[in-house]
């Protein structure tokens, strides 16, 4: 009884759900591709220029596909003149084949590898400014931003000039986390012992949302920051207010922060670095919890929480 | 298996039976599987190199002397163990498992020495917790080392069951294969010592 | 010793403990059910010390199932707490333990064994062979594998389960990561892949060795084809996971540096060593699918395969590339521009080999005549799914794009892209299609269907979704979120895919049973008009010795072209000879129990148990050695063999 409905039923909900996921995209913000600094900006355009190709590809594949199906699906008028079982192959289509997609991959590859070497120099756009440097640091579950400059260290919220390259020292402490800025640009590892560079720029002042997108244990879900871009002015400002007001980081702080927990934001007037350098020292984060008692490894104790 | 004799007597008695040739080949496989594994902990070894924070270097406590007796005790070994398969292909069982047992000699002398060897070293302040550097030492060398252990105790095994059954397709079979192991270990600890210690001597 | 027990049994995680009750109902009644039906000695002799390739497929895929069932249950349980923003539903631990553990055993212990599985109940057969070429160790892999899994899953009923992800990156899975779950982790991985990399060789030895007269080998059938290519990249990758998982063992319970953030360690190589052995891992469950595409779609096309020789050069070239792009699973890690290019290009040239195997599939039912099957229909649900995980595949290549990507949800949705448009839809596929051979009726096709429909479009309504939560910046392993974010909507419609999947799932299994109570007995040995060796035998389901004659191979599509020629001439007369066949082993069973033991006595650091467990594998070994002259198998006699061919025969 279904015999003749059932496909077109099938169809019809495909479409539906088709439907109803684009249309909830349109009404979601796809952020990567909506990015608010030249580094995302160029992650986006070779994003657009690949989904173009790949969508050739899926609609020539898709087109074909349904052409072959129907076409060749057994039927009660089936046309036995379209019947070749002994056809094994054909050398100039398996040729044509292999070429499509190699030029394809040869075409993708060329903006990638330029994107690339992009991605290592500071943005185009502000190469007159000298880029602002800060420190970037993951201990489990928060983010230690250190401007080495200003001296000023914050933890979980970074402040930065507006259309000012910035370039991030990423390392990390204890876990392997990844600082990311979806809107501003993608990501890097933060590893222990070890120091990455990122540059990162914001072209309008506002506040976005950064994390660690890297699985570093039951904390990483709320290993978030905030990267606020402010005007040049204000941003003046907010480094002299800090230089003047915030408290001095004393290495008794310091080392309550390498403890496996979530903090609030913090500001402070001096940075960690000179006291340790997590770029080359990876075992400090493990002394000190060694001191406080934080058990590191044991294999008898079940989950803490 | 039902071909178990179809194969002229100018073969060697291990390739003879369908299940010494399957035997044999897949022994080659297995031998492939442990070039990877051994390819995997040069890899930490040779990664893990420079972590030598708060131990020895490795030209302060190594012993080249030691060691190239050790390499010459375990070259030689695979010698005997090439003569041994000699003696096997002129069927002479008795000069066959001599040949072994020197080889046995060989590997446990070498054993011994590659034990003391480590002795020393846990004294003079390497040990397996030491540091990267000497924990992929201690992996690397100790694996090289339980695969000769291993060796040894799988050999003796096998001269008792040609000592009870005499040489047939069966046990010429596992002399072959286990020869075939020894020559392999042999091949491996080339590579330790000139990768490990000759390089360690100079770094 | 009761303390420990006390300490170690979780008690105070409502799910677990129903989890708890369920499984020692379950248990009670299995052996209620074997000792009332006295089964306890049919199951010991016709299963657990069985050589037969046959039915060590099926133990091996019955316990697919079963996993796919704990994997699919902690994917739902994933979803619920996903669907909603701030949602309470797990806790972030819990959370991490169910991801860790759904991705480890869907890849391990369910996507592996299911089609190692069908390659044991295939491959022989299509090769016109007796059986595989050590079948004592064959046994001997499954029940490594076996016990490997149960160490594994015990975990989260017992002490508490492994919690760093399936990629159990140091230094998070060594300091960071208290309890003895990454243990299990280490230990269950280590004792299946033992199995795993004994099958290898095992195939490699059976495809190269065993095959019928005739069959050279650019007339052997893809899948084995894939096998063959398959058990190379195992006995060539699984090694480095065996150090791996030593090197991080030894880390955890001897104090040694090789991951440790402290004493020189170095972190980037566990990252680098698991990926060196999971990049071709992937390939390891996706070709072997591809192997079952092709014999499914070849079949029900009612054509030869199309381009076969280029099927199997981009085989090789897959494999190869295999190899060479591990890095791409961290471009994110700091490389030089240089490097990430480099291994942007391999990674993106795999797409060329595998996109000439889609034009051939197409090429294949291209002016064939195609019939719509349960199991062809998953072949076909497979080519415009899996292309969409294709094409992510290459966007994910390009590195400089992947700096946004990366750990995302559009990875996570590519992912699966792959490994259910690929390689579940194939264990589907190729179940349905050998159904008959392992159990001598076929599928119920309307059901079969229905659970197609259910669960395809439920995993397109799932995981579609999730590329738009990448773009939308959600990362994965993030256990919840908040109503700011702008992802509830995608997250609600995912799920609500996940449960189509899982009602799929539920009537797949629920055609197993109808099936077995209603579906009509095959009469034949070829139940799909199909081409290749393994629907030649006499009898639906083959004899232990498979074939009463070995067949003579002259072409490819070996069956295909016998039946074609029986058309023309007469049937002759048989003559029998007596088969050689293996007899049955107990002590891979012991061995592998003893490594389960061994390996518990590790997680727990009980080194006594541990130590005996050690010894009592080593006396295995020995006896093994020494007995191995024992087992010289038996003749399977003319008479029996006219007996069993007649009165199947007679049967049907």
């Amino acid at each position: 009884m279904f015999k003749n409905r059932k496909p077109w039923l099938i169809v019809t909900i495909s479409f539906i759900s088709l439907f109803v996921i684009t249309a909830l995209a349109l009404r979601s913000d796809l952020i990567i591709l909506d990015p608010k600094g030249p580094i995302g900006a160029i992650q986006k355009d070779l994003i657009m220029y690949s989904i173009y190709f790949m969508l050739a590809i899926l609609i020539i594949v898709y087109i074909l596909f349904a052409y072959i199906v129907s076409k060749y699906r057994d039927r009660n008028n089936f046309n036995a003149k379209d019947y070749q079982p002994d056809m094994h192959g054909s050398t100039k289509l398996e040729i044509v084949w292999t070429i499509i997609p190699l030029v394809i991959v040869i075409a993708l590859s060329i903006p990638n590898a330029k994107a690339l070497y992009a991605l290592k120099e500071p943005p185009q756009s502000t190469m007159n400014k000298e880029p602002i440097i800060i420190h970037a640091t993951a201990a489990d579950w928060k983010w230690i931003f250190s401007y080495p400059e200003e001296n000023i260290e914050t933890v979980n919220y970074v402040n930065v000039p507006e259309n000012h390259p910035i370039l991030f020292k990423v390392t990390a402490a204890d876990s392997m986390a990844s600082f990311w800025v979806p809107q501003i640009g993608g990501q890097i590892y933060g590893m222990p012992g070890m120091v990455n560079d990122l540059y990162l720029q914001a072209d309008e002042p506002g506040e976005y949302n950064g994390r660690n997108s890297n699985f570093t244990g039951a904390g990483m879900t709320h290993q978030q920051f905030r990267f606020v871009a402010l005007e040049e002015v204000e941003y003046n400002n907010w480094v002299k207010e800090t230089q003047d007001h915030a408290p001095k980081l004393d290495e008794g702080t310091y080392e309550k922060l390498m403890l496996p927990e979530t903090v609030d934001e913090k500001t402070f007037s001096s940075t960690h670095l000179a006291f340790v350098d997590h770029g080359t020292d990876s075992a400090y984060a493990m002394k000190i919890r060694e001191k406080y008692g934080v058990e590191i490894k044991g294999i008898k104790v079940r989950r803490g929480e | 298996m039902l071909h178990a004799n179809n194969k002229s007597l100018n073969t060697p008695l291990e390739y003879r039976s369908e299940n010494g040739r399957l035997n044999i080949f897949g022994f080659w496989i297995f031998l492939g599987a442990e070039v990877s594994l051994f390819a995997t902990l040069f890899a930490a070894y040779f990664a893990l190199k420079s972590g030598t924070v708060g131990g020895p270097l490795p030209n302060e406590v190594f012993d080249l002397t030691n060691t190239i007796i050790m390499t010459l005790l375990l070259l030689t070994s695979s010698f005997t163990s090439g003569l041994a398969i000699n003696e096997m292909r002129r069927n002479s069982v008795k000069s066959m498992i001599f040949w072994l047992v020197i080889t046995l000699l060989f590997g446990l002398a070498f054993l011994y020495m590659e034990i003391s060897e480590f002795v020393l070293l846990v004294h003079e302040g390497a040990s397996l917790g030491t540091n990267a550097h000497w924990s992929s030492f201690y992996l690397l060398t100790g694996t090289h080392g339980v695969h000769v252990s291993i060796g040894i105790g799988w050999i003796v095994l096998i001269i008792d069951q040609v000592r009870k059954r005499g040489l047939t397709p069966e046990t010429a079979k596992k002399v072959f294969v286990s020869s075939l192991y020894w020559h392999f270990l042999d091949f491996v600890w080339i590579f330790v010592f000139t990768g490990v210690y000759l390089l360690g001597m100079v770094g | 010793m009761f303390d420990f027990i006390k300490e170690n049994l979780i008690l105070d995680e409502p799910l677990i403990v129903g989890a708890n009750v369920s499984i020692l109902l379950t248990l009670i009644g299995l052996i209620f059910a074997l000792t009332y039906y006295k089964k306890w000695k049919w199951l010991w002799t016709e299963w657990i010390t069985t050589v037969d390739h046959k039915k060590i497929g099926i133990m091996y895929i019955i316990a697919a199932l079963l996993m796919l069932f704990r994997g699919g249950v902690d994917a739902l349980l994933m979803r619920a707490q996903l669907t909603v923003p701030n949602n309470e539903f797990l806790s972030s631990q819990h959370y991490n333990e169910i991801f860790t553990t759904h991705g480890t055993i869907m890849i391990l212990f369910m996507a592996m064994p299911f089609l190692l599985g069908l390659m044991n109940v295939v491959v022989p057969l299509q090769l016109g062979a007796r059986d595989v070429a050590y079948p004592y160790l064959n046994n001997l892999s499954f029940w490594s594998f076996f016990f490997g899994a149960i160490l594994f899953n015990i975990s989260f009923v017992f002490g508490g389960s492994p919690d760093a992800g399936w990629t159990n990156y140091a230094p998070l899975a060594i300091e960071g990561s208290p309890g003895p779950g990454i243990n299990y982790y280490l230990l269950g991985l280590q004792i299946s892949g033992i199995g795993t990399l004994l099958t290898g060789i095992n195939f490699i030895v059976t495809i190269i060795k065993m095959r019928a007269p005739g069959m050279t080998l650019l007339r052997m059938p893809m899948f084995s084809w894939t096998t063959l290519i398959t058990s190379f990249i195992i006995v060539f990758a699984f090694p480095i996971l065996t150090v791996s998982l030593a090197l991080m063992t030894f880390d955890r319970l001897f104090g040694t540096h090789f991951f440790t953030l402290t004493g020189g360690g170095n972190v980037m190589l566990w990252s680098n060593f698991f990926w060196l052995w999971g990049h071709p891992e992937v390939y390891i469950v996706i070709l072997p699918a591809f192997g079952i595409f092709s014999e499914v779609i070849a079949t029900f096309a009612r054509k030869t395969l199309f381009g076969f020789k280029s099927m199997i050069l981009s085989l090789v070239v897959i494999s190869f590339l295999s190899f060479l792009v591990w890095v791409h699973h961290f471009f994110t890690m700091g490389g030089s521009a240089a490097v990430n290019n480099v291994f942007s290009i391999t990674t993106m040239a795999i797409a060329i080999p595998t996109g000439i195997k889609i034009f051939n599939w197409l090429g294949t039912l291209y002016k064939g005549r195609i019939q719509f099957t349960t199991a062809m229909m998953w072949a076909l649900a497979f080519i415009p799914t899996f292309i969409i995980g294709g094409v992510t595949g290459v966007m994910l290549g390009m590195a400089a794009a992947d700096f946004q990507y990366h750990n995302n949800y559009f990875l996570v949705a590519h992912f699966h892209y792959t490994l259910i448009a690929g390689v579940v839809f194939a264990c589907f596929a190729g179940f349905i299609y050998w159904y008959p051979k392992m159990f001598g009726h076929k599928m119920n096709e309307r059901l079969g269907k229905l659970a197609l429909w259910f669960f395809t479009i439920g995993f397109n309504v799932c995981f579609l979704p999730q590329f738009l939560l990448g773009f939308a910046g959600m990362p994965r392993r993030v256990y919840t979120y908040v109503p700011e974010d702008g992802w509830t909507a995608l997250n609600v419609v995912s799920t609500i895919g996940a449960i189509g999947m899982g009602i799929g799932f539920l009537i797949l299994v629920y055609n197993v049973n109808y099936s077995w109570r209603h579906a009509k007995r095959e009469t034949t040995g070829d139940a799909w008009n199909g081409r290749t060796l393994e629907w030649a035998t006499t009898t639906a389901v083959p004899p232990h010795y498979n074939f009463a004659v070995i067949p003579e191979v002259s072409e490819i599509d070996a069956f295909w072209h016998i039946k074609q020629q029986k058309k023309e001439m007469k049937e002759e007369s048989i003559s029998y000879e007596p088969i050689h066949m293996p007899s049955n082993a107990s002590t891979p069973f012991l061995m592998s129990v003893l490594f389960f033991v061994a390996g518990f006595g590790l997680v727990f650091a009980l080194w006594w148990m541990a130590v005996l467990g050690g010894i009592g594998i080593l006396a295995c070994m020995v006896v093994r050695s020494t007995s191995s002259y024992r087992d010289k198998g038996y003749y399977v006699s003319v008479d029996e063999i006219r007996e069993l061919e007649q009165s199947n025969q007679g049967e049907a």
